[in-house]
């Protein structure tokens, strides 16, 4: 895979602004805000940290000088109350000075061009090593489908990936699709911004250097509910990864005391929209998220709500409570029925 | 401004007509909006998922085509007769381009006839349906609005009222007859040419 | 048609003519001034919805997880608000200067078309209309409808029957389909009176540099609202004909979609600027007492942005997944749209370099202009270059870029020419003290929105969202641009004073009070409904230059 940091490094040019964005980076090490772009964690967010920059550094510079000449003019030709009333002298142009300033933002413009071009291939050209995770994230109103095809893993709305390091690459790659309308998955500290376009597959790539939580949303308006369609994305130790990998392909445990709730699960038209897998695989409901392992997740509906039993109830009883607009119907369960079914809920874990 | 002594620059000052120019910038719109229904052709062919295929069900229109294009001939003559001030010359070319717009438009009905009951391509049967009818018929919309125009002279000349300082006007007409002609130039390459 | 121009004074002692009169006279007229001023009219009404429906917007942002409104209502305000500001406000309000001003600079009676031209205004009149009728006609089944909530570009495939149910999209389409036909037929005229009806002598290098510009801004209408009729039609073909241009489960292309609007949608950007350069290369030049620097290459950067401008779409399109080498070119072109923009900022800079500077009114908005247009100008570079675009795009700091354009630079400059044209339009002049209020107002809170509205997007901040999470680091910043808010209101309200006021009592005005060079100051204000009586001929491209300044004429250096 190509470490799109080493290309930086590689070229002396940029070593300077690399050095400073370095110390940005450490002194950003705890940032105040979780979706700040400019506390990048992992590749490809360093690379367009670092070029970003670039970028302001050369606009920054740009702004003062002709600001301080507006500022200059705007001073020293404003009219005098001593005026004497005559017309200042007609210029009508000046072909040295127009082409100078013609010349310098072309020069500038090529600059930049060429920058651009460099983290456009690094970042989009790249090739997934062979140890890189796939995963495929289908974007749905409201919320994240992500598929592990190699690892038979099928969850929602919080992603685990393991952390990759310069000496053992483990990036992931994700595949980008959409079952409904356009989407966007941002995760700013881990990687600029892809779309989820229906019959449109993108991809996207990310390889966080250290572990923690890092938050993103959908970032492309899709309905009513586009701005709860939250992201959590998991960077985890190699183990723990691994641990979570053979956690979430085991079937659901099938316990005798939440029967009852178990049964309304299973004939009311949950079933038509979640899955749980394994038990004859009663419920294999693709239109909303997989449940098998409710429990092991922070949030529900996408973000909108931590996962506790009082919101599993409220969210069962009204979704519109929650997350009004989405597309869950209230179920008109009686609240011993939800007592029940969130028992049953509280065992997939 | 009203004290400057005329110049002779006033009687040599020559702009070009206004319908002239204006005619000429709705063709450009006209072209812009052409373009993109062409681009959506284009850029859909061969992507259908089911239904029937250009290759399939389109024929050539070779006689409707020759029709159309006589057209802008027969509109040609029309306006110089008109300049030249024969009306009566003036008049059966005009109606012979009318006939021939309303042979195209006829023979395309029949097309499209052909096409909706016997090869059960629709507007929604599948992408080619929705491109095609949308490009052809964005054409054959503009085919009638041409006549209509077409129409309205021919009344016009009937009752006696067209001259000979109207040459210009209708001479900016024709423009919009001639670019009606020319997109079907680009219409027939893209559909019946390049497309099947 | 000589007591049309009696009606514009209010305080003529003649017998007035009966109301019901006077009001049939302006929705009949074909008068190019009349129908420019029904346009900046229209504009400006709208410009008070639209800022309404933002200041619901921003109530409803003040603080994270807020139900000042419903997610639903929320969704309708930002799409309303972006359409009715382009469509309605902005895009009336640049007609109405072309209109009343083209004609008088060239020194002709009207414009090309004239009836073409009342057509054209009511066409854009009642789509407004149309627009604002889905709040009470939307509704379809379910009741799911109301004024549309796609936003303003309305990306398909949430705009298919699927995913907006009832007719709100469908106002959305048929309102724009209207208004572009008359956007197009004011175009045609603009472009034909150019062309067409220049006075003896004014060659296009002598034209006034406000005229080369609307020019060029109709060719670029033509250009580019075409492609946006088609797409409309499209859709319409697709949910009511049971057509698949959008149809992704049939294999159609969201992205079609996206690449037809932004072909529409990036030039028609330029549509709103490019007045606003031709505002300020008027107003910049008489307030600096010097014509303006370097006008052959004025008009050639103003050229190559309008060509330029048609090939720079996809920037806006950065993050759907176009292959490396697409995006690349999208860089460049839009990398190097900004070379002629940057050297009209250097001209207007050398205009005013080495001039006597005077601070009225239009020039403060200009002056406001050129700084407001240089950050505007510099976010959206940074935004062009692609890698840096990946974070920006879609989030606040593009609301931030857009507004700061849109309404820094061309709402500003905007303001400016009404201070310049009100006295030529009404005879009056306006209030400076007034207008002072109204300028540090609205300054102060312009600021306060949308500098510090770049901040959450730097932060992740995506746009279209109806509320955000705490913990973020979004609320302060999110408080300050609401506050900005009211002082913006407060600046409008004392524009919207000053124009009532000053019409009634404002000091008379005369020919030509700012001492001014074009032809219009040679008329009397307003002028009389045919204009010239005589038609005037010109040597240079300052002709009252040459009248008051018979020893040194422009032409002897042109």
């Amino acid at each position: 895979m190509v470490d799109a940091s080493k290309t930086w490094l590689s070229n002396g040019a940029f070593l300077l602004l690399l050095c400073l964005g370095n110390e940005c980076r450490a002194e950003v090490h705890a940032p105040r805000s979780p979706t700040n772009i400019f506390a990048p964690a992992s590749e490809p967010a360093y690379s367009l940290f670092g070029f970003s920059l670039l970028v302001l550094i050369v606009c920054a510079a740009i702004f003062l000088i002709v600001f301080s000449l507006l500022v200059y003019s705007i001073l020293k030709f404003r009219k005098r109350p001593d005026d004497d009333g005559r017309e200042p002298p007609q210029i009508y142009g000046s072909n040295p000075i127009e082409l100078a300033w013609t010349v310098m933002p072309v020069l500038i413009v090529i600059v930049l061009f060429l920058a651009s071009v460099r983290v456009i291939m690094a970042v989009q050209d790249a090739e997934p090593p062979p140890s890189a995770v796939e995963v495929t994230a289908i974007g749905h109103q409201f919320w994240w489908e992500f598929r592990y095809p190699g690892l038979g893993v099928v969850t929602a709305n919080e992603l685990h990936v393991p952390v990759s390091g310069p000496s053992s690459p483990t990036p992931t790659f994700i595949r980008l699709l959409s079952a409904d309308t356009d989407h966007s998955f941002w995760v700013p500290r881990l990687a600029g911004k892809v779309d989820l376009i229906p019959n449109h597959p993108n991809r996207i790539w990310i390889a966080p250097t250290e572990t923690g939580l890092y938050l993103g949303q959908c970032a492309q308006y899709c309905g009513t509910q586009h701005a709860k369609m939250l992201l959590r994305v998991y960077a985890d130790t190699p183990q723990q990864f691994r641990e979570w990998v053979q956690h979430q392909t085991r079937s659901a445990e099938v316990s005798p005391e939440v029967s009852e709730g178990r049964d309304i699960f299973e004939t009311t038209s949950c079933v038509n929209c979640h899955t749980v897998a394994g038990n004859k695989n009663v419920a294999s409901g693709q239109f909303g998220p997989n449940l098998t392992h409710l429990m092991s997740r922070d949030t529900i509906a996408a973000g909108a709500a931590f996962n506790t039993p009082d919101n599993l109830r409220r969210w069962i009883e009204s979704p519109d409570s929650i997350k009004p607009g989405s597309l869950m119907p209230a179920m008109g369960l009686t609240p011993h029925e939800i007592e029940a079914l969130v028992a049953y809920l509280e065992t997939l874990r | 401004m009203s004290a400057t002594p005329l110049t002779g620059l006033q009687a040599t000052w020559k702009l070009p007509p206004r319908g002239r120019v204006g005619m000429y910038c709705l063709i450009a719109a006209e072209a812009a909006i052409f373009t993109i229904f062409v681009v959506a052709y284009l850029f859909y062919l061969g992507k259908s998922v089911s239904g029937p295929s250009p290759k399939e069900v389109l024929a050539v229109p070779v006689f409707l085509t020759i029709c159309l294009l006589s057209s802008s001939a027969t509109i040609h003559v029309a306006v110089k007769s008109l300049k030249r001030g024969s009306f009566r010359s003036f008049g059966a070319w005009w109606l012979l381009t009318f006939l021939l717009g309303t042979i195209f438009l006829v023979g395309t009905g029949r097309e499209w006839h052909r096409l909706i009951y016997h090869d059960g391509l629709t507007i929604s049967t599948n992408l080619f349906g929705t491109t095609y009818y949308s490009l052809v018929g964005l054409h054959a919309f503009h085919v009638t609005v041409g006549l209509l125009a077409l129409a309205i002279v021919q009344f016009f000349f009937l009752c006696g009222l067209v001259h000979e300082q109207h040459a210009e006007r209708i001479d900016v007409l024709s423009l919009y007859w001639h670019f009606v002609d020319a997109v079907w130039v680009v219409v027939f390459t893209v559909v019946y040419l390049i497309g099947r | 048609m000589a007591t049309d121009s009696l009606a514009l004074y209010p305080t003529q002692t003649t017998s007035r003519r009966p109301l019901v009169d006077q009001l049939h006279a302006w929705i009949t007229t074909v008068d190019h001034k009349r129908l420019g001023i029904l346009y900046v009219l229209y504009g400006l009404l709208m410009f008070g919805v639209g800022g309404t429906e933002a200041t619901i917007m921003r109530l409803q942002l003040l603080r994270p997880h807020n139900d000042f409104v419903s997610p639903q209502v929320f969704n309708r305000m930002f799409t309303m608000h972006g359409t009715t500001m382009i469509f309605f406000v902005a895009m009336p309000l640049v007609f109405g200067f072309a209109n009343y001003l083209v004609p008088l600079m060239i020194g002709a009676r009207d414009m090309a078309f004239p009836r073409l031209n009342a057509f054209s205004f009511w066409m854009t009149a009642f789509g407004g209309l149309l627009l604002y009728f889905s709040f009470l006609g939307g509704g379809g089944l379910y009741g799911a409808g109301s004024a549309p909530d796609v936003g303003w570009f309305a990306y398909a495939p949430l705009t298919s029957q699927t995913f907006s149910v009832g007719h709100s999209t469908d106002f959305w389409t048929l309102a724009l389909l209207v208004s572009g036909f008359g956007s197009i037929g004011t175009a045609i005229n603009v472009i034909a009176t150019v062309v067409c009806m220049r006075c003896p002598g004014m060659t296009l290098g002598k034209m006034p540099l406000f005229v080369w510009i609307s020019s060029v801004m109709g060719v670029l209408v033509i250009l580019a609202v075409s492609p946006l009729t088609a797409a409309q039609v499209m859709l319409l073909v697709d949910r009511y004909l049971g057509g698949h241009f959008f149809d992704t489960q049939a294999g159609g292309s969201a992205a079609i979609w996206m690449h037809f609007f932004w072909i529409f949608g990036h030039p028609e950007v330029y549509v709103l600027v490019l007045p606003a350069f031709a505002i300020v290369s008027e107003v910049v030049p008489v307030f600096s007492r010097k014509a303006i620097f370097g006008y052959p290459v004025m008009v050639a950067a103003t050229i190559a942005i309008a060509f330029i401008s048609m090939s720079v779409w996809a920037h806006h399109m950065f993050t759907i997944g176009m292959t490396s080498n697409a995006n690349t070119f999208f860089v460049l072109s839009t990398m190097a749209i900004a070379v002629p923009t940057g050297i009209k900022i250097f001209n207007w800079l050398g205009t005013m370099w080495g001039g006597k500077l005077e601070f009225r009114m239009p020039m403060l908005f200009c002056i406001g202009f050129l700084f407001q247009f240089l950050i505007g100008g510099l976010t959206g570079v940074m935004q062009a270059a692609a890698p840096f675009d990946w974070h920006l795009a879609n989030s606040y700091f593009v609301v931030a870029h857009f507004h700061y354009v849109i309404v820094g630079a061309i709402l500003f400059a905007i303001f400016g020419g009404v201070y310049y044209w009100f006295p030529k339009v009404t005879g009056k002049l306006l209030s400076e003290r007034l207008g002072k209020f109204h300028f540090w107002l609205f300054f102060i809170g312009f600021h306060l929105t949308f500098d510090f509205m770049h901040v959450p997007g730097l932060l992740g901040m995506p746009r279209r969202i109806y509320t955000y999470e705490p913990g973020r680091g979004w609320d302060t910043w999110n408080l300050i641009v609401t506050v900005g808010v009211f002082f913006q209101a407060a600046g409008a309200l004392a524009f919207a004073l000053n124009l009532l006021w000053s019409y009634f009592c404002g000091n008379r005005a005369g020919n030509d009070p700012w001492d001014a060079w074009t032809l219009e100051w040679s008329l009397p204000s307003p002028p009389p409904a045919y204009n010239f009586s005589v038609i005037p001929e010109v040597r240079s491209r300052r002709p009252l230059w040459d009248l008051k300044h018979p020893e040194d004429p422009d032409w002897k250096y042109e």
